[in-house]
């Protein structure tokens, strides 16, 4: 896992440095608690809408709470240790989508700081 | 059932409610309907309320109060473009001058209005009973509201911010009382029946409809109660007594 | 028969600029309105949640149901074989779908959550009017657009009345549906009626023919044609029956209302108690809207004259406009009755009657739909041959020469 995550950093600084001379900042991707996300580091970048999505058909119109990708999960761990959201500048969500070009409207109705997540059942 | 056996029995389930705001983990299997957490659900349960109103209080609005608390909701000093999910309608009969108080919310119809207008099926009925907007579909064309016989459905009219991580709200969408359907989903039960209760009123009782021996089905059973709008035949959830 | 030449607007310059650029300066306030309604929430309007529907409604409903009626002229020629109109029939069919336009442009501005159009357009729910009426509303662009093509298309001709018997159904429908809306709430008293739907439909025939021959008469002004009095007259003597079937409809639809005990206390607010409703029922559509214009049209002295039709149907539009606010915002000022028989009393205003003024931001959105469809015609005129070279129409009557004389 610590495999992994250095590999991550390595690529995330790698990309930097290819793409040094893009106008466009780079996401900053600060991860407070490294460690393995719910499904694997690449699955969740190309799909996580999708988990999202389906979670949360489930959870809205058959009432199912358990499985362990909901949107709160997301904030409950991604969520900046100083700021305590995903959203702002440097917001997990917010930095990756802005940098993507990609509008982020879950948090016009959702909460974007951490709150009781452990009372979700959103974490294993 | 005679007096003191009704008494008896209240006392009980007065009891049994109180153990269960206090222990919600136990009750999730105590209360009829309960379901395994990762099963959908189902049509078995139907989820209601019994309101007293020879219980409510006229002026006592801990129902409400509890409402906003638990789902968010946030006083803007516009009283007019407020949410009210819940609100205390005092009833006074002309004639007599008889007075009443009674909660009244989403009723959670079994033939909801809101549902058959809703143009994009935002608008919805949970298997259970339960009547919900999906946000996510919503276009805030507030037909719903229009069709709604008992005022139940809110507009959001401005930007939001600090909703309940469990209770998602924002501008431009509709919204109403979601039976605090992620409550009952774990096994709880209402904010404001859990006030009512907790406060000794014991006006509102929550429960399975389907089940003869739900406390909320055996009260049905004792007193006399109606349906709001009961000529439009919506059959709601929610029950009234007293009234 | 000899053909009639149509010719695009020829008004030069300043002429046409000038008009032009005022409605586009109403279509930028409108859409100036959108945008700070949408960004800051419609808290800055005078809906709430009582009053839910507002002024722009009352505008895009009227705009919908003058839409469908606005393609009567063009009906009565492919539909009802009266070759006159025909040269006018075009100019009905374009009428017709820019105020359908503006009305639905009106009604999307004012949703909560315009950025989900694309949602309404994916996710039906058929049980819903709103729904169906999604269908019927891109349908009746789809027909009348091809009708007008095949109006225009000398090679298509003859399909035309096939495609105009098409477009009439289909609006009788529409019509039927955007009443509908209003029929189907059983909640509130003021509706609950199908009457509802036929009542929209007769009132759809007055209003679109009043909205037709407002423009008609402009749209001559604009580069001065010549203006064929007969068969303004005729026009004229067809808005008048359409009133009056209007008044009939009014009459029978509050009268129905009024023998039910249950709707009587919301009829004698509407009619009698309401303040502003009674005098907009009363004043606006009853005598403006229906008594004056049949005194106009029925009088010998201004019944054939152009500025009395014209007058006639610029009171019937206004007549709507006041239909639409009393049926629309009137009905729901009066409180829903969740206990009847009892007082009721909350803190959200249940059992009292709901006050309701529009902001100005409403009334920009309101007017920009009127505009936006002004401004939809004004190009269309511009830049296709939409007008008959004169709007006389000897040229297709059968029993005067094919030389169009003029009177």
């Amino acid at each position: 896992m610590i495999r992994r995550f250095t590999g991550i950093v390595l690529l995330t600084l790698a990309a930097g440095l290819a793409f040094a001379a893009d106008r466009v900042a780079k996401p900053v991707i600060a991860i407070d608690k490294p460690g393995r996300c719910v499904e694997d580091t690449a699955l969740m970048r190309r799909d996580h809408m999708k988990l999202l999505m389906h979670q949360r058909d489930r959870t809205m119109r058959e009432g199912v709470r358990t499985k362990p990708h909901s949107l709160a999960g997301c904030v409950d761990c991604h969520a900046s240790t100083k700021t305590g959201s995903v959203l702002g500048p440097q917001g997990f969500c917010q930095s990756c989508h802005d940098y993507a070009s990609v509008r982020l409207d879950c948090f016009e109705c959702h909460a974007a700081k951490r709150g009781m997540a452990a009372a979700l059942g959103a974490k294993r | 059932m005679s007096d003191a056996g009704r008494r008896g029995f209240l006392g009980t389930a007065a009891a049994a409610l109180a153990g269960v705001a206090l222990a919600p983990g136990i009750r999730l299997i105590d209360l009829a309907g309960a379901r395994a957490p990762d099963e959908p659900a189902s049509g078995k349960v139907r989820w209601g309320m019994l309101i007293d109103s020879s219980k409510c209080a006229t002026g006592c609005t801990d129902c409400v109060s509890a409402c906003a608390t638990e789902n968010g909701l946030q006083d803007t000093g516009r009283p007019k473009t407020d949410a009210q999910w819940i609100r205390k309608i005092d009833l006074k009969d002309l004639r007599s001058g008889r007075q009443h108080s009674a909660p009244v919310m989403c009723q959670h119809c079994a033939n909801p209005p809101c549902v058959d207008v809703c143009p994009t099926g935002a608008s919805f009925k949970r298997a259970d009973g339960i009547v919900l907007v999906d946000r996510h579909t919503c276009i805030g064309c507030r037909y719903c509201v229009m069709a709604c016989p008992y005022k139940a459905r809110s507009f959001v009219h401005e930007n939001l911010s600090a909703q309940k991580p469990e209770v998602p709200r924002g501008k431009g969408c509709v919204e109403g009382c979601t039976l605090c359907v992620h409550r009952v989903d774990k096994g709880g039960t209402p904010a404001c029946v859990e006030a009512c209760t907790s406060a000794g009123h014991g006006a509102m009782v929550f429960g399975d409809l389907n089940d003869p021996a739900s406390p909320i089905a055996k009260r049905l059973k004792e007193l006399p109660n109606r349906q709001l709008r009961a000529d439009l035949r919506l059959d709601p959830g929610v029950r009234y007594s007293g009234v | 028969m000899a053909a009639v030449v149509h010719r695009e607007l020829a008004a030069e310059a300043w002429r046409f600029y000038g008009p032009v650029l005022a409605i586009g300066a109403l279509v930028a306030a409108g859409f100036a309105a959108f945008v700070y309604m949408e960004t800051n929430g419609h808290f800055v309007t005078g809906m709430d949640n009582q009053i839910v529907w507002g002024l722009p409604h009352v505008f895009a409903v009227f705009l919908i149901v003058a839409a469908s009626g606005a393609l009567n002229v063009a009906s009565v020629a492919s539909v009802f074989g009266r070759t006159q109109y025909k040269p006018l029939a075009p100019l009905s069919a374009l009428v017709s779908l820019a105020l359908l336009a503006g009305g639905l442009a009106i009604l999307a501005a004012d949703l909560g959550r315009p950025d989900r159009l694309v949602v309404a357009m994916t996710h039906f729910n058929l049980t819903s009017i709103f729904a169906l009426n999604m269908f019927l509303y891109s349908g009746f662009f789809a027909i009348v657009g091809v009708y007008l093509w095949f109006m225009m298309e000398r090679r298509m001709h003859r399909y035309t009345g096939t495609a105009g018997i098409a477009a009439f159904v289909w609006r009788i429908i529409l019509t039927t549906g955007t009443g509908s809306i209003f029929g189907f709430l059983v909640g509130r008293e003021a509706y609950d009626s199908a009457l509802l739907g036929p009542t929209f439909v007769v009132y759809s025939l007055a209003y679109g023919t009043a909205a037709f021959l407002v423009v008609l008469d402009l749209a001559s002004r604009w580069d001065a044609r010549a203006f064929d009095p007969e068969t303004i007259a005729k026009l004229g003597r067809l808005l008048a029956v359409l009133v009056a079937a209007a008044l009939y409809m009014t009459a029978v639809f509050h009268l129905t209302k009024l023998y039910m005990a249950r709707s009587r206390d919301v009829e004698a607010f509407l009619l009698v108690q309401g303040g502003i409703y009674p005098l907009l029922f009363w004043l606006g559509q009853i005598a403006i809207g229906g008594v004056l214009p049949l005194v106009l049209l029925y009088s010998p002295r201004t019944g054939t004259t152009r500025g009395g039709v014209l007058a006639a149907a610029v009171l019937v539009v206004l007549g709507g406009l006041a239909q639409m606010y009393v049926t629309i915002i009137g009905a729901q000022a009066w409180p829903q009755p969740i206990f009847p028989g009892w007082q009721e009393s909350s803190s959200f205003f249940d059992g009292e009657i709901h006050s309701y003024a529009p902001s100005l931001p409403e009334v920009f959105l309101a007017l920009g739909g009127v505009a936006l469809a002004a401004a939809l015609i004004a190009v269309a005129l511009k830049a296709l041959r939409f007008l008959p070279e004169s709007c006389t129409d000897s040229s297709s009557q059968q029993h005067t020469s094919p030389q169009a004389r003029p009177r």
